[in-house]
Order: structure tokens, then sequence, then C-alpha cells
């Protein structure tokens, strides 16, 4: 069997835009603004759930035959929980003071939704490459839409990105101000907001109205 | 000394507002704040068991976690912190089934009322995280319980009053592309910023 088929392909590349899970499929919102306030620590997030996410769909779907379906999100939650801790301790040691700014919000990857969405709806019916392939995808797509947050809220906020200053000086003596407000959590939810309606506006998914995939993020988490 | 506590609790409620400030519990305020009926009952079951687990969690924190808590045992030197996530997210697993059971035992009325809401409350980022800042924050045994139960209607708060937006909402013209969630994130936006509005006041 060829690694690199059409369907793989699409299986990864899907959720990067059109069925992005952060705008489109409204999942994975715990944890997921918290880190936006500067590039730095929206990449070091999405590295962390890159890791627990296409990890934690592997192994589920690997053992998917021999979990009884009775006590399957018990199951799941203890794999998910055991990689999380695994990402913690790693960022503790070796990015000590990116893991004191992202503080609680690496561990509440345990309970956010996305996670436990794709193991529960993708991971548990499908085999263990595929099931990679998807978790990776999502959890790019989710970097993504965080990463795009985190450069407004950043360039706006507080005029750098990835720390470096951008807005030059002369403009600030002319007059300029940062905006708060980005800084502030109304800024990530007004930003997401204009993301989404962007997302719905061009995607090719255009036939889903918000109010439809509202019902499908609901089905998600339960 | 009381005055403390309600300065706790105001902050926990109106200025560190658990959704409006953290972003915790996102994916439930969204999806039940469509109706101010189910709204009000997720608010009461959340409220319920972060007032519950917060206790709880501090003391499986202080009395087994933590560095030096087993020296009650007899074993000062074992540390099993690292094991807190996952044995936190048991307790709250488990305390919600507890509840629930408990609940409908006494008042099957107000299991019919939060029944639904209750297994969705297990993975709800909100709980985890007032368990994982009041450790983080080195709060006592009280000023834990008053965190869970500040922050709980802090949440109920922001949920019931979102619902009573979108209600309103239903009744105006918005842009096709903006409907649904991107006008509800709009919205809790503004929402955020008169919650912030508290900010600054100190008892």
């Amino acid at each position: 069997m060829k690694a690199i088929t059409k369907e793989n392909l699409k299986i990864f590349t899907e959720p990067l835009l059109d069925k992005n899970p952060l705008t489109f499929l409204v999942m994975g919102f715990c944890s997921a603004l918290a880190v936006t306030v500067k590039m730095e620590t929206a990449l070091v997030m999405t590295g962390a759930v890159v890791f627990v996410l296409s990890l934690s769909s592997a192994i589920i779907s690997a053992i998917r035959k021999l979990i009884p379906s009775k006590v399957r999100i018990i199951v799941q939650l203890s794999i998910i929980a055991s990689l999380v801790i695994i990402a913690d301790q790693f960022l503790r040691a070796y990015l000590y003071d990116i893991s004191k700014q992202l503080s609680v919000f690496v561990a509440l990857i345990i309970t956010n939704c996305i996670v436990m969405g794709r193991t529960e709806g993708y991971a548990i019916h499908n085999p263990p490459g595929k099931a990679f392939l998807d978790g990776l995808g999502n959890a790019l797509g989710y970097g993504i839409a965080l990463v795009t947050i985190a450069f407004f809220r950043e360039l706006f906020g507080s005029g750098t990105l990835y720390g470096i200053q951008l807005i030059p000086d002369w403009l600030y003596e002319a007059g300029y101000k940062n905006a708060g407000l980005m800084v502030l959590s109304p800024g990530a939810f007004i930003i997401l907001g204009l993301l989404v309606w962007l997302q719905y506006s061009f995607s090719s998914q255009r036939g889903a109205t918000g109010e439809h995939s509202h019902g499908a993020g609901h089905s998600h988490h339960a | 000394m009381f005055e403390h506590y309600l300065d706790l609790a105001i902050k926990a409620i109106f200025v560190e507002n658990i959704i409006l400030g953290f972003f915790l519990g996102i994916c439930p305020f969204l999806a039940i704040s469509k109706k101010v009926s189910s709204s009000i009952g997720m608010g009461l079951a959340v409220t319920f068991v972060m007032t519950t687990t917060s206790p709880i969690n501090w003391m499986v924190n202080n009395f087994l976690l933590k560095e030096g808590a087993l020296s009650w045992l007899g074993f000062p030197e074992i540390d099993l912190s690292y094991l807190s996530y996952i044995i936190f997210i048991a307790v709250i697993a488990a305390t919600v089934q507890l509840i629930e059971m408990i609940i409908d035992r006494f008042s099957p009325t107000l299991h019919q009322q939060l029944g639904i809401f209750l297994p969705l409350i297990a993975v709800n980022c909100a709980i985890l995280g007032v368990s994982l800042f009041l450790i983080e924050r080195d709060y006592t045994l009280a000023e834990s319980t008053v965190y869970g139960f500040g922050s709980g209607i802090g949440w109920f708060l922001a949920i019931t009053s979102m619902a009573a937006m979108r209600h309103k909402l239903r009744y105006s013209n918005v842009p096709a592309g903006l409907r649904g969630l991107g006008i509800t994130m709009i919205l809790t936006g503004l929402l955020s910023m008169s919650f912030m509005a508290f900010s600054g006041i100190d008892l």
C-alpha cells in the first residue's frame, strides 16, 4: 500500500483550511485563545497539540479493537492525559520560561474537545496510519488558526512579532498607540469572530451555515 | 477576613471570569447558550460541580500529591505532582458520577433538569482549569472553595446573559457569513469587555 495516496492526502489537508477544527467545526476553544497573546506561546502550544493529538489518535486507533466500548471514554482520557503529562514535563525541562507563560493551558489539552472529538469521532473506527494523519492534520489546522489570531493580537497589541519590534519608533512619536484591547481577552474573541466570517465567506464548504455547524460541534463533545 | 473572601469571589465572578477572561469552557458555552432555560440548567450544574470538586482536588493535592504531602504516611520525600492532571480528571469524573446518583436519589425533578448536562461536565475544561488554577495560586482550602464557587457563578452569569442575547439576536439581520458562530464570538467579545469594566474593584 502506498503511503501517499490521494485519499491519505485529503485526510491530511482537509482540516487545514476547509474543515478547520477551530473556525469550521467549532471545537477546541478551551486552552486555545488564552495562549494567543504572543506568537511564541501560540507556536509552542501548537507543537504540544500536534504531539498529543497525532499520537493519541494513532495509539487509540492501534488498540481500538481491544477497548470495550463501555469504558472507551476513560481509556481515551487516560491515554490523552499520559501524553499531555509527557509534553508538559518536556516543556518544563527544556523550555521553562515558555512553560511558565503557558501556565495551566498545556494541561488543559486533556479536556480540549478537539482531542476527544478526533479520537472518538475518527480514530476509533479507522486504522492507525489514517488516524495519525487525521490527528496531524487537525492539530496543524488548529495551529494555523492559533497562529493567525496570535499574529494580529501581537502586531496590533504590542507592535511586535515573535518579540521583534515591527512598528517603527517614529510612528509612536507621531502619536500611534498600541491597541490595548488586543492584549485583553475581548480582542481574541473579536478576531476569532472575524476569522470565522472570512472562513464562511470564502470556504468551499459554503453550504454549511453557522447554525448547522453548531449542531455538528455539539454532537462531538458529548 | 470576610472581605478577603468577598474580594476573591468578586474577582472570580467578574474580573477574572473563567469564560470571558481565561477562555475556559467555551465549547459548552457556545453549544448550550441557544436557549435560556437550558443555559440556566447547565450553569447551575457547573456551579455545583465546581464548588464540590475544588475543595476535593485541593485536599487530594495537599494530602497525596504535593511534594512532601505524603509525610503523614511516613514518606516525606515522595513527590507525585506529575500525576496531578490524570488524578484531577479522575476525581472530577467520579464526583460528577456521584453527584448524579445523589441528585437522582433525593430530587428526581432536579435530576431531570440537570441530567443531560452532568456527563458533559466531566470533560468541561473550566472545571479542570479551576482545579489547576487553585493549585498554581497556592490557595488555602477555604479560598479554594470560595474561588470554585465564584468561578461557577461567573460561568453561570456569562452563559445566561449570552443565551438572552442570542434570543434577541433571532430578530436581527446579520450578514450571511457572520451568522451562527461568527456573530456569537463577536458578542462574546463585547460581553467580555463589559465584564472587564469591573476590574479595579478592590475591597
